[in-house]
């Protein structure tokens, strides 16, 4: 049970939908309140709160339908909300579309990783902000192909993600290489937080392994990383904090240090929900 | 830990393992056909060069090269904008009946500037300026309309291709051709460079493919260009224009079916009313002879260079060896489909 837990936690005992968490010690990177999502007839969300603090690796789970998706396309910008308030560094923000969540340093990597096949690790992890010659040639949109190739090595070997070369085309890459990729260019770009939607859906058990030490070696390095998984052994193995979901609300968030997998799995289930409410 | 995962995941996983077993099977034999890759349509061109070179030795001939060269002309400006097309998984089936309707339109309003007496250089001048904004702005239309209707741009194009190749084009003369230009339009068409080798459309031809090879393979505009016709979703999530971007690959398609155009009509000092009709199959042709997938994000102008250069040999090397014109057609259709066969064969193995 080699997990970091040396992470500065400062609430969430299984509570319920808490209020804002500002009790003491550090603040959230990330926190969104009373989210609110609805599509059509259906509510997805009433009323989500989550608080996400530098460093740590937060679980999200819940059953299909919880909300989870919904909560993380809201945070990523690929949804606006109904209702509720995001707040990026305790500042209240206003997130509509992807690009706005990047400028406030919200990365994401989604569940079918978003690579381009045919064009090299380097072009992937440069899309959309690659770098211009410097000159007359920027005028023409010059790429820079060096600097991106030795910058994407850079950035690569930092997440101690092994490629053998910047040059491949991802489409060569296997299955475990791409999410390396795909993991380590959002880390790269990710200034405040990672949020991983079902990183390890795709792959092998080692491969979930390596992509497992990779989301610890990120947050290690201070990025929180919201992980939105299935993976209730993995979730509990990595994360040391796991908000559930529940009928579109974070019902409890749990400590795997304090929760085995079985009470995690009876909050997933609402049984808990229902044993826990005497009032 | 592990040990604990559930069945769910392990079946995942072991579907997952799948494609990458696949993959490691042959890597020796994978590698020769991606370093093949483009290259072997470059074998071909050498091949029929040799094998034509051999029938009709007249084929290393100054006026063999000019008839082949000033034949490709036309296509290869056509297919170096249907390249950009393609590889954003679009396609462009009306850059012939553009290439038709931009020579006529501007050569109209040069008839007419002529018949008012107008100067010969600005009567040029306006009119190559209409040729390439009426491509262009056709071409733009056809983006429009691909991305804001959300038709499939063969839909949209093949529209286009009717109603402007076979319809508006007729509309603006009566179904009569023009031949009234101006001396300076038909000196492009005669004039040449390097002792007569390279003619001025030849040189353009070349200029245009040299331009947009490197627009696509060295540029921002180019990269995003592969990122989108590779995985759409991917490029709109990296911030890429997705919508935007298509609609200007339709309008440079549509502003180099105008140059063609002008090229065009120097060529034959007329405009007709069927330039450019079918030009669009061989554009296309050209391009997938060339390696470009018709699924998007694969392609390059050199192998349109070269796709566009097989067209034009076969053709004038069987005139040459004295075979019947129409077998030109049967080894042109031939050569296309085993080149998306071969090509076929050469993704299978390397996913």
């Amino acid at each position: 049970m080699a997990v970091t837990r040396d992470i500065v936690v400062s609430k969430d005992g299984p509570s319920g939908a808490g209020g804002p968490s500002s009790a003491g010690g550090t603040p959230p990177v990330v926190e969104v309140r009373g989210i609110t999502k609805r599509f059509g007839s259906v509510l997805a969300l009433r009323g989500a709160d989550l608080a996400l603090y530098p460093g740590e690796i937060l679980g999200l789970v819940g059953d299909n339908g919880a909300g989870k998706s919904t909560l993380v396309n809201i945070i990523s910008g690929a949804l606006a909300p109904n209702g509720g308030e995001i707040f990026v560094g305790g500042e209240k923000v206003h997130i509509g579309s992807p690009l706005d969540a990047r400028r406030y340093g919200i990365e994401t990597v989604y569940q079918d990783l978003a690579l381009a096949p045919d064009l090299s690790v380097w072009a992937n992890v440069f899309l959309g902000r690659e770098r211009i010659v410097r000159g007359p040639m920027r005028l023409f949109g010059w790429l820079d192909r060096r600097a991106m190739a030795s910058e994407a090595r850079e950035q690569l070997d930092r997440t101690r993600i092994r490629i053998d070369s910047v040059d491949a085309l991802v489409g060569k890459l296997s299955g475990g290489q791409r999410q390396a990729v795909a993991v380590g260019r959002s880390a790269a770009w990710g200034s405040r937080v990672l949020l991983l939607d079902e990183p390890t859906a795709a792959l092998g058990v080692e491969q979930q392994e390596r992509v497992g030490e990779l989301v610890r070696s990120i947050a290690a390095q201070g990025l929180p990383v919201l992980l939105i998984s299935h993976n209730l052994p993995q979730v509990h193995e990595l994360c040391s904090r796991v908000a559930v979901m529940f009928q579109g609300r974070v019902i409890a968030t749990l400590k795997p240090s304090e929760s085995g997998i079985d009470e995690i799995v009876s909050w997933i289930t609402g049984a808990a929900l229902v044993a826990r409410k005497p009032e | 830990m592990t040990a604990a995962t559930s069945v769910e995941q392990a079946e995942q996983g072991g579907r997952a393992s799948e494609p990458e077993a696949i993959g490691l099977r042959a890597p020796a034999f994978q590698r020769i056909l991606e370093r093949l890759g483009s290259l072997w349509t470059f074998g071909v061109l050498v091949v029929i060069v040799v094998a034509f070179g051999i029938a009709a030795p007249s084929l290393y001939t100054k006026a063999a090269w000019l008839s082949t060269s000033e034949y490709a002309v036309e296509y290869l400006i056509l297919a170096a904008g249907q390249t950009f097309v393609i590889v954003t998984a679009e396609i462009d089936l009306s850059d012939g009946a553009i290439l038709g309707f931009s020579a006529l339109a501007g050569s109209l309003l040069m008839n007419n500037l002529l018949n008012h007496h107008v100067d010969g250089g600005l009567t040029t001048f306006l009119g190559i300026v209409v040729m390439l904004a009426s491509g262009t702005g056709v071409g733009l239309l056809n983006g429009l309309l691909t991305v804001k209707l959300r038709i499939p741009s063969f839909i949209v194009t093949l529209g286009m291709m009717i109603a402007l190749g076979y319809g508006a084009t007729n509309l603006l003369t009566n179904g009569n051709e023009i031949s009234n230009l101006p001396n300076q339009v038909l000196a492009i068409g005669t004039d040449s460079v390097l002792g007569g080798w390279l003619p001025i459309p030849v040189l353009v031809a070349l200029g245009v493919a040299l331009v947009l090879g490197l627009v696509l393979g060295r540029t921002r505009f180019g990269l995003r260009t592969y990122a989108i016709g590779s995985n759409r979703l991917a490029a709109r999530r990296a911030g890429v224009a997705v919508n935007r971007h298509i609609v200007w690959c339709f309008g440079l398609s549509g502003f180099l079916a105008g140059v063609a155009g002008l090229m065009v009509t120097a060529n034959l000092s007329t405009a007709s009313t069927i330039a450019g009709q079918n030009d669009e199959l061989y554009a296309i042709a050209a391009v997938v002879i060339g390696g470009a997938s018709l699924f998007g994000g694969r392609g390059n102008i050199f192998g349109t260079v070269i796709g566009t250069a097989v067209i034009a040999v076969l053709t004038t090397g069987l005139v040459l060896a004295n075979v019947s014109a129409f077998w030109q057609y049967v080894a042109i259709g031939a050569v296309v489909i085993v080149a998306v066969a071969v090509d076929q064969v050469r993704t299978r193995t390397a996913d």
